[in-house]
């Protein structure tokens, strides 16, 4: 008897150990400067990925948040080139390529075509872009790939004026976006401009992509906009759970990159793949197990 | 049926500017009427509910409803648009979609659950409460039909418009769903126009018919309109009624050969 709660304790004590280092270790890493933008940003978009992403999710528009994307490489590819911000070319392309997309088709469902067409057009704008540029190849890299760890102070509010504008209008319309989502034609019969949602939705993604790209990069966006969403579809039914799943998710798989990548030398946006992607297998198999 | 009519037409065309999909169109629905809109595909039944729903508008003559012009957003008018199967991934649990069809129009941040009470409230009316929290991309079709139904109900319309329920449904879900809907617009006092392709699984609940073919739509009951004469003279083309013991309609004709038959 004496001898189990001696080993009680004894876990006890290891488990406040941990804690206690892992608390030190948080202190360590948020002790930089660069860290501690680079927390602050990830949590912003981590927020706005995740709120968005279950829409995007939900109106199977995953394909028009990678085709703006990759827009939005082509915009910061030119605004490097142009010497201004690149989150400024991010914002102005994705836009524009959002308006564009919404105006060109109606449904997102049958939208496929017609964003094919831009993406390849904007995509070839941002190859000549990179390749006029006579920089370092490490923005083109971080462009692709992400580079969280390098944010600027400006940088982050900005990230915080896109994400608070973001969550602002995407309250207002949550659920007239919802309705509209599951069923569109009985949405427009009850008199709700679905044309105009769709649009402002797009826009919506196009900032949720703008922010994103500065943590996973172009190449990596499904990441945090698509997997943590599509992992949350597999846990709730009901979408206000659901986006508070995809959040939650987000956020630690953020959090976990850029404490990984603090103490291993490999890139934040690698570890967050991982995390996101590892989840989603888990889930589908343990959802594959229950049914 | 001699209550007050709810829709007036009057010398109606619909379609499409450069192009009238049918015309000349006149009839009048009474409260509380269950009405078959018939007609081969491409006819114009849908752009008649486009019509109805304010989504359209008329190329020509009057179309009143509740006593006025057709509007957008119409809170008396439940509709249950035709749609394609939806896909086995969607993970939504189907009280929301139900919900949605009472709050969804309505901006701005809530958890609704006060509406969800009244969703569970239709879904009940339907017998659909045990499918509840189920996932709509698991549903069969039929269920799906009862969800929609409770989706349109929900928000108490006073009249029904049901585009093409009973399509990809077998021929015991399509009476048990007719049954089911007769049942509850008769106990609501609902009226309802319902899109099919198939006139007999309605024939024990109909009282009256608005057939759309050729350009033109023919209204009355149905034994007046489904009959060799009436649908010759619609079509403008020899059309046989044929019936069978059991008083199920088959229509053929050089044009409509297959579209109304069991």
């Amino acid at each position: 008897m004496a001898e189990s709660r001696l080993w009680d304790r004894k876990n006890q004590l290891i488990i406040m150990n941990n804690m206690f280092s892992l608390f030190a270790n948080l202190q360590i890493v948020l002790s930089y400067d660069f860290m501690q933008h680079a927390f602050e940003a990830g949590t912003l978009v981590a927020i706005v990925a995740g709120v968005v992403g279950y829409f995007i999710v939900l109106r199977r528009s995953s394909f028009a948040a990678h085709a703006l994307s990759h827009a939005g490489f082509t915009g910061a590819a030119g605004a490097v080139l142009l010497g201004w911000n690149p989150l400024i070319g991010l914002f102005a392309c994705t836009g524009v390529s959002g308006v564009i997309m919404a105006l060109l088709g109606r449904r997102a469902a049958n939208r496929d075509l017609q964003i094919g067409v831009v993406l390849s057009f904007v995509l070839g704008l941002g190859v000549l872009f990179m390749n006029l540029y006579k920089g370092y190849s490490t923005e083109a890299y971080s462009l692709l790939f992400g580079e969280i760890l390098g944010i600027r102070v400006t940088d982050v509010w900005i990230t915080l004026a896109a994400s608070v504008f973001l969550l602002i209008v995407f309250s207002a319309m949550y659920q007239p976006l919802l309705f509209s989502s599951l069923d569109e034609e009985a949405a427009e019969a009850k008199g709700l401009p679905v044309v105009w949602i769709g649009t402002l939705f797009l826009l919506l993604v196009a900032i949720a992509t703008s922010v994103a790209v500065q943590v996973v990069g172009v190449l990596l966006i499904f990441s945090l906009l698509v997997t943590p969403a599509a992992i949350a579809q597999r846990l709730t039914t009901r979408p206000f759970y659901g986006m508070l799943v995809s959040v939650v998710i987000a956020l630690f798989a953020t959090w976990f990159g850029l404490i990984a990548s603090f103490y291993i030398p490999y890139p934040v946006s690698f570890f967050i793949t991982s995390v996101t992607f590892g989840l989603y297998v888990v889930v589908r198999v343990l959802t594959a197990l229950r049914v | 049926m001699n209550s007050p009519s709810i829709i007036e037409a009057r010398d109606l065309a619909g379609g499409y500017t450069e192009k009238k999909v049918w015309q000349q169109a006149t009839f009048s629905i009474p409260r509380g009427a269950f009405v078959g809109v018939l007609g081969p595909n491409g006819a114009g039944k849908t752009t008649l509910f486009r019509l109805l729903l304010g989504l359209g508008t008329p190329l020509h003559g009057s179309l009143t409803i509740f006593g006025e012009a057709p509007k957008r957003g119409n809170i008396r008018i439940g509709y249950v648009p035709q749609r394609h199967p939806i896909d086995s991934d969607m993970r939504i649990e189907a009280l929301e979609l139900v919900r949605l069809g009472l709050s969804g129009t309505h901006w701005g941040w809530s958890m609704g659950t006060h509406d969800r009470a009244a969703a569970m409230e239709a879904l009940r009316s339907v017998g659909a409460e045990e499918l509840a929290d189920r996932p709509l991309g698991v549903l069969s079709g039929g269920e799906l039909q009862r969800i929609f139904l409770a989706e349109a109900l929900v928000g108490n319309p006073e009249l029904l418009l049901l585009d093409e329920p009973l399509a990809n449904l077998d021929i015991r879900r399509e009476s048990n769903l007719v049954q089911l809907i007769h049942d509850v617009v008769h106990a609501r006092g609902v009226t309802v126009l319902l899109i099919a392709h198939n006139i007999n699984p309605l024939l024990s609940v109909l009282d009256q018919v608005l057939y759309v073919a050729n350009g033109r739509v023919a209204s009355g009951d149905p034994q007046q309109i489904l009959t060799s004469q009436t649908l010759s003279d619609l079509y403008d083309t020899p059309i046989e009624v044929l019936r069978d013991s059991h008083g199920r309609i088959a229509i053929v004709g050089s044009e409509e050969s297959t579209h109304h038959h069991e």
